[in-house]
């Protein structure tokens, strides 16, 4: 018993520990505030701009699940698409490494001379960010039924649709979960991006401005307001994929990730 | 006419995609075949000599290039619908539990697939009958990786059988067993064979396997495949593991390994 409680708080003593670490260094060199600001500095900012934190993280937050969402919606289908027919793969597979290879950064002045600055742009780029590796998953998780299992549906008089219901999702339904955690975390970084290049709100923006004002400690304090709300996306995800999926833990599946 | 009559039948060689070679490598080459039905017959040969691909020939799954195959009266041009098939691979789905395995079959194949969901508890229970007939009694419930390699051999041949089918093809569904087990699923496939009197078309390389289980066995050739010779089984039913080791069938199987050795050498 008391094994377990140690492998739960194992994280979170190294958490502890590190924010001590961070403490006593910055402390102890004397390091200015301006260049690094001590742990408790940061997480003080934090309470100090706590207004600002808030209505920007809430921003950031909201453009990150409306890109995330859509390309839940949009992987999801390509994915099926991909997966199910080898001429869609064929044609489509080699554009979407293509256009995944592009340095997502480059994509977002051009965004903003489309769609503006704002909002829509910070989703847009989440989006951009995210929807690869969901696309991939899916694919894989289609594409890689057992043949044997195809010929005993096939023989049975299965159609196509009928093998992809009963087989194709709920095989793939792991790789799914897996893409999603993997993808949320992507989502928040095109968000923080756009909104850093382009935007006027948000956690990137509120790090541009606290950077030019030479408020170190607000910066970090914005990274660590990001770094909770993306980890609390992903253990979301992470518990949803072990309440679903919990079968394939104990299955043989390998599982492809990727990301972008 | 028979049940099943295959002519003549010429099958290129395809690779891992389905796609045939272009150099046209024959699978298959003059092959021929005929079963009565509710004969229960073996395939056996050299490795690679196209025996799984003569059981997907006969499914529909692949077409032939070139010959004929009737099953049931009917040229062979699509999947037949009367088919259950088990492979080595048990192949069951994990996130299934071992009845509701079984009863995939049913959710496709019509007519149950229109009663499917109204009489479900009616299907239920045939699954469980039937799993208790191949020693499952009580395992419906669990999860397939919670059973046995042995065991998914058994409730793989549940999923081959739930919905009747009159053609059984086995594509050595025992071939990853210890010798034991083996020996245990032989009498339960001759149980269940006796029991439902379908028409069963299994492929191994085991050939006690094929003695005790087939009427008639038949011995195929290197690739490309034919049919070089075929042996009748005069073991009265039910067969017991002792009649292996009578002298007239250990003369049989030593028989048949020679015609096999032959095969392998004529490469």
């Amino acid at each position: 018993m008391k094994n377990i409680w140690l492998e739960r708080l194992s994280p979170w003593i190294l958490t502890i520990v590190l924010i001590l670490l961070w403490e006593v260094i910055v402390k102890g060199f004397g390091i200015s505030r301006i260049v690094m600001p001590s742990a408790s500095e940061s997480f003080y900012a934090i309470y100090e701009f706590r207004v600002g934190l808030w209505k920007s993280s809430l921003t950031t937050l909201y453009s990150t699940v409306i890109g995330f969402g859509i390309a839940v919606v949009f992987g999801v289908l390509m994915g099926v698409a991909i997966g199910i027919s080898r001429p869609v793969y064929v044609t489509v597979y080699p554009l979407m490494v293509a256009f995944n290879a592009i340095p997502k950064v480059v994509v977002v002045p051009i965004l903003v001379l489309w769609i503006g600055s704002g909002l829509q742009t910070s989703a847009v780029t989440a989006f951009i960010l995210c929807f690869f590796p969901i696309v991939v998953n899916m694919a894989v998780g289609l594409a890689t039924i057992e043949p044997e299992l195809k010929d005993v549906l096939r023989a049975l008089g299965a159609k196509e649709r009928d093998i992809v219901i009963k087989v194709g999702i709920p095989r793939s339904l792991p790789y799914l979960f897996a893409s999603l955690k993997i993808a949320i975390t992507l989502a928040f970084v095109g968000a923080v991006i756009a909104e850093t290049v382009a935007g006027s709100e948000g956690i990137g923006n509120l790090m541009l401005v606290a950077s030019s004002n030479f408020n170190t400690p607000l910066m970090f304090a914005g990274i660590i307001v990001i770094a909770a709300m993306a980890t609390g996306m992903y253990g979301i995800f992470a518990a949803l994929d072990s309440r679903f999926t919990g079968w394939a833990t104990r299955g043989s599946m390998n599982f492809a990730t990727a990301g972008g | 006419m028979a049940f099943i009559e295959i002519e003549d039948v010429d099958l290129v060689y395809r690779n891992s995609f389905g796609h045939e070679v272009s150099d046209g490598t024959l699978a298959l080459s003059g092959t021929n075949l005929t079963m009565e039905k509710g004969e229960f017959i073996a395939l056996v040969g050299p490795s690679g000599c196209g025996k799984s691909t003569l059981l997907k020939v006969v499914s529909g799954l692949i077409r032939a290039n070139k010959g004929k195959v009737t099953v049931a009266g009917e040229t062979v041009t699509d999947p037949l619908k009367i088919v259950g098939m088990a492979f080595q691979n048990a192949s069951l789905l994990p996130w299934r539990s071992t009845r509701e395995n079984v009863l995939l079959p049913l959710e496709i194949v019509e007519p149950h697939r229109q009663r499917f969901r109204a009489e479900k508890a009616h299907y239920e229970d045939l699954a469980d009958k039937l799993l208790e007939t191949v020693g499952l009694e009580g395992f419906g419930d669990r999860a397939p990786w919670q059973l046995s390699g042995g065991m998914q051999q058994r409730a793989q041949l549940c999923r081959a059988l739930v919905h009747e089918p009159d053609l059984l093809l086995l594509d050595e569904p025992f071939g990853a067993l210890d010798a034991f087990t083996r020996e245990e699923l032989w009498d339960v496939l001759q149980a269940l064979y006796t029991d439902r009197k379908c028409t069963v078309m299994l492929v191994t390389h085991d050939l006690r396997e094929a003695v005790y289980l087939a009427d008639t066995v038949y011995v195929m050739s290197a690739r490309p495949g034919r049919v070089i010779l075929d042996k009748k089984i005069d073991m009265p039913r039910p067969r017991k593991l002792e009649d292996l080791y009578s002298r007239d069938i250990a003369d049989l199987i030593q028989e048949l390994r020679h015609h096999i050795n032959v095969a392998r050498t004529d490469e």
